[in-house]
């Protein structure tokens, strides 16, 4: 069993659900009771969709347990073809409904239904949402494409000369962070390299266009958490390549318009030189000179945080002082990432542990999920977010991709906004005693309501208050407290940690306001 | 529209109520729901559900933004291992509880929530519960209840909570001085306006479960008289029965009809002169039904159609068609109490097309056919009906608005109007 007080992901048929929701033409019939019927709402609310979510729920109760359930999931499936006409299904079952073992894809394929139905085994006790929508992806491309696959070891056919190239957009789903405007994005920024999109999957797609995915010459993988699977099963079936960059941040952005030209056989030079976005001089401009070094904690899904992280720090130039991600699948990337920054990798569904992480960092700005949304809210940090899991705010009405030059725009914005501009920062550190500036006076930044120092919350300990048997009990004289006082607030746990660590180092028993600035010259970099 | 107040009576002795079945896709929360509230209601108790990622991830999207301060709700994920064998699965849980207590030493009452899966493979929390009483007692009681969706919707976790309390209630000391025990929770606001009202009364100690603390447990006995806040309370009212309590029978304080009608059962109840109740009553009657006024203008003649959601449905229902002077076009209920809601159904107009469960299907094509100007549904029906061209109120916010007594009679009648009040503002 594991504690949790807030999940980053959902199960993994909701996972499934995702992919079902964004699609035309597929239902999907879910053994499961009326509870789970809840997750209509994440897309009729959250999402703001004006359509249900194309799911038929068993909603077998206590009663029917001892009765058949399978006659019921039998009725729900026919009833949901009779009702919505699919072109294609999916059957499964979400976490209760996988103990009572009925066994849904046989279930189904008793009743002969005129249409591929696709059985989504989901190991609910095991997995998760991101998992459950690629496994729900792969099934499916898998059911509805294998059947046009080539013979093995054919000749890949070749495109007919004067054809323009084409690739397949695969990844984005209902639910997904942006990906409604990132679809649009990367697909202007294919067409203006000449290139055409074949099909976009499993948003926007029907089953009939699933089946033609082989078309294409080579597949773009917008989201790897949710498209990897199925795009490397294309790439084994129909000698279809596949995109390893991921267009999030201005060099992303550019090296994905070189690695799809390749792939496409076209030339890049004009579109890379046509291709403008204002991240870079903004970034160069010297009111920017304030966003140097800037701490940085980064969390969200693996994707997202590694380009994120890569953005703060090469575009930006933040210093990256913690990076981690909630998909467990995708450690490696992250491990690598956090390599090169010199941080631990945090890899933890535990919101209470990056909560922890938090607190003891210290950063300047959180890049996360609407989870550290809400722990930098406690925190008193300024907060964009990056990554799902969403919030209705995460739909905004207006055109704000991730992905492409629009998108490093976009981040740009999002990113920096939060943040304090220089001068105000530097007047907060001269006038420490200005009544407006105390740590209970609320940020003006941050607007009013954020109580940044509510007593009644349990917060995390900091991981200075931990003192190493080994070392010394340090004593703060109170001038010397009084003195840390006048250093801003969200680097005073910094520097009283720092001046405990060359107290104990310099067998400091008593710390005066000589030795806070002996620690502050000694780490001075 | 007053005919039916004037001929209440008599249609109560009329004809009884047509209430059909239905059966089908349910869409409707399940009772893990009801911790949402009531992890607010009771400020040291703390819910641990021991259930699925499903289970962790309902309470946290119905509750539809995270609550900003740490919430006094947890879920104990199962995990692979955990359906493997039961001894396993215990001892988890009580390592999850031995973690949970030392990370909120200020939680004084534990509630170990069943789920869907924990019925399932059969995982006894009344015996980890028992169990695990024995280790933090007295510091933290814990007890148990089922929120799984197989068993309970929506509101019924409330009941299934306030139930397990039920025995932990001490002996009331047995005179007719015990005092009046108020049951289903309410806003604190509201508890504080009729805790008023009674004092005027002379009903004198009023207590309510759930308390506000669980130090404040009501006592209960043989003379206890207890009058139910909600209509979703079956197993709790059942429960205090076996006890020896006895339930007053009465309508819901849902608008000024429902606030009176409440109000007077306790005050007979408590032998309460009739002189005095009207005296007391009449300027909170009249400043209500004057609030009620221009809601009702805005709402007489328009029709609703209610989807099963929390139970409240047939109150609602009642008020809407007398007070508001409403057409009921459908009124849905997850599940009807008879018992409890008999006061409630002799108000209901006589041609009310009463729905017990649910197919949701076929109640989509009737709503459909029948263009209501409002339909009350949860929040997976409600945007999609909305872009089909129906105005909607979510019931959820039924559930989570004070409504109860007379100083809200006029808020809930805006919870209906203002969605209308809105479509026709928007000319965009």
């Amino acid at each position: 069993m594991q504690l949790t007080v807030w999940t980053y992901e959902g199960p993994p048929h909701v996972g499934a659900m995702r992919v079902a929701t964004g699609m035309n033409g597929l239902h999907y019939v879910l053994h499961a009771p009326q509870g789970d019927t809840y997750a209509d709402l994440l897309f009729t609310m959250i999402e703001r969709r004006d359509r249900r979510p194309p799911v038929t729920y068993t909603t077998f109760s206590a009663r029917d347990l001892g009765g058949d359930t399978a006659e019921l999931f039998k009725t729900a499936a026919q009833n949901a073809y009779d009702r919505f006409q699919p072109q294609a299904m999916i059957v499964g079952a979400s976490c209760t409904g996988s103990l009572i073992q009925d066994d849904p894809g046989g279930l189904a394929r008793a009743l002969n239904l005129p249409i591929p139905v696709v059985t989504v085994d989901l190991p609910a006790y095991q997995r998760k949402e991101n998992w459950g929508a690629a496994e729900t992806f792969y099934q499916l491309v898998r059911a509805l494409a294998g059947p046009f696959a080539p013979a093995p070891r054919t000749q890949h056919t070749p495109r007919a000369v004067g054809a323009r190239p084409c690739c397949n957009l695969l990844g984005p789903t209902a639910l997904g962070f942006r990906h409604r405007d990132d679809v649009a994005e990367v697909t202007s920024l294919l067409t203006k390299l000449g290139i055409d999109v074949n099909v976009t999957a499993p948003m926007g797609a029907s089953p009939s266009d699933l089946a033609r995915l082989g078309d294409a010459d080579f597949n773009v993988v917008l989201y790897p958490e949710i498209a990897g699977q199925a795009a490397s099963w294309l790439q084994r079936t129909f000698g279809q390549p596949s995109t390893k960059v991921v267009p999030i941040g201005v060099l992303a952005s550019r090296e994905f318009v070189e690695e799809v030209a390749k792939l496409a056989g076209v030339d890049a030079t004009a579109t890379l030189a046509a291709c403008s976005t204002r991240l870079p001089w903004y970034s160069r401009s010297v009111d920017s000179t304030y966003l140097t070094g800037k701490r940085v904690f980064i969390f969200g899904d693996a994707t997202h945080a590694v380009a994120a992280a890569r953005i703060a720090s090469d575009e930006l130039g933040f210093k990256v002082v913690g990076l981690g991600t909630y998909s467990r699948e995708f450690g490696r990337e992250i491990r690598e990432a956090a390599g090169k920054y010199g941080v631990e990798p945090l890899i933890t569904d535990d919101y209470l542990e990056v909560e922890a992480q938090v607190a003891a960092l210290q950063p300047e700005l959180v890049l996360g999920t609407q989870m550290e949304r809400h722990i930098a809210k406690r925190l008193g940090v300024p907060c964009a977010v990056i990554s799902a899991p969403v919030h209705v705010q995460d739909f905004p009405a207006r055109y704000a991709p991730q992905m492409g030059f629009e998108g490093a725009n976009v981040i740009f914005d999002t990113w920096v906004h939060p943040l304090m501009m220089g001068l105000e920062e530097h007047l907060l550190a001269m006038f420490k005693n200005d009544f407006e500036f105390k740590d209970g006076a609320v940020p003006s930044h941050l607007g009013a309501g954020h109580a940044a120092t509510d007593t009644t919350v349990q917060q995390p300990q900091p991981a200075q208050t931990l003192v190493a048997a080994s070392e010394i009990a340090v004593t703060w004289h109170a001038d010397a407290e009084k003195e840390l006082h006048k250093i801003p607030f969200f680097v005073r746990g910094k520097a009283r940690r720092n001046t405990e660590r060359f107290a104990n180092e310099n067998g400091v028993a008593t710390i005066t306001v000589e030795t806070l600035y002996d620690a502050k010259a000694h780490f001075a970099r | 529209m007053n005919a039916h107040l004037h001929g209440c009576a008599a249609g109560a002795e009329m004809a009884p109520l047509q209430v059909r079945r239905e059966s089908g896709q349910r869409e409707v929360f399940c009772g893990l729901t009801g911790i949402v509230w009531l992890h607010r209601k009771i400020q040291d108790a703390f819910f641990l559900v021991v259930g699925s990622r499903t289970c962790a991830h309902l309470i946290q999207s119905a509750a539809g933004v995270m609550i900003f301060a740490e919430p006094r709700f947890a879920t104990a994920i199962m995990e692979e291992k955990d359906l493997a064998g039961l001894t396993d699965a215990n001892d988890e849980l009580d390592r999850i509880v031995t973690q949970l207590i030392a990370r909120r030493p200020d939680i004084r009452l534990l509630f170990l929530v069943g789920s869907c899966p924990s019925e399932v493979i059969k995982l006894d929390l009344s015996r980890a519960a028992l169990r695990l009483s024995q280790k933090f007692s007295p510091g933290v009681r814990i007890l148990n209840y089922s929120g799984s969706g197989i068993e309970t919707t929506f509101t019924q976790g409330e009941d299934a909570c306030l139930a397990s309390l039920v025995p932990a209630l001490p002996c009331a000391n047995g005179t007719s001085e015990d005092p009046l025990l108020v049951v289903g929770a309410l806003a604190d606001v509201v508890e504080d306006q009729f805790v008023r009202l009674f004092d005027t009364l002379g009903i004198g100690t009023v207590s309510f479960l759930p308390p506000r603390n669980s130090l404040e447990l009501p006592p209960v006995g043989p003379n206890t008289k207890f009058l139910l806040a909600q209509p979703f309370l079956a197993d709790t009212a059942r429960a205090l029965e076996d006890r020896g309590a006895t339930r007053i029978a009465a309508p819901f304080p849902l608008g000024v009809e429902g606030t009176t009608g409440w109000l007077r059962a306790a005050a007979v109840a408590s032998g309460v002169e009739q002189s005095l109740f009207e005296r007391v009553t009449l300027p909170f009657r009249s400043r209500a039904t004057r609030a009620l006024a221009r809601y009702r203008t805005e709402l007489a003649g328009r029709s609703v159609f209610l989807f099963p959601d929390s139970q409240l449905e047939i109150p609602l229902a009642r008020f809407l068609s007398r007070e508001l002077s409403m057409q009921l076009v459908e009124v849905g209920t997850p599940y009807l109490h008879r018992d409890h809601l008999s006061e409630e159904l002799k108000l209901l107009p006589a041609d009310a097309a009463l729905i017990e469960g649910q197919d949701v299907d076929l109640q989509l094509d009737r709503c459909r056919a029948a263009k209501p100007d409002l339909v009350v549904c949860g929040l997976g029906l409600a945007n999609p009906l909305e872009a089909e061209g129906l105005t909607t109120k979510w019931s959820i916010e039924l559930v989570f608005t004070p409504i109860q007594g007379y100083e809200q009679a006029a808020d809930l009648a805006e919870l209906f109007a203002r969605p209308l009040v809105r479509r026709a503002k928007l000319v965009a």
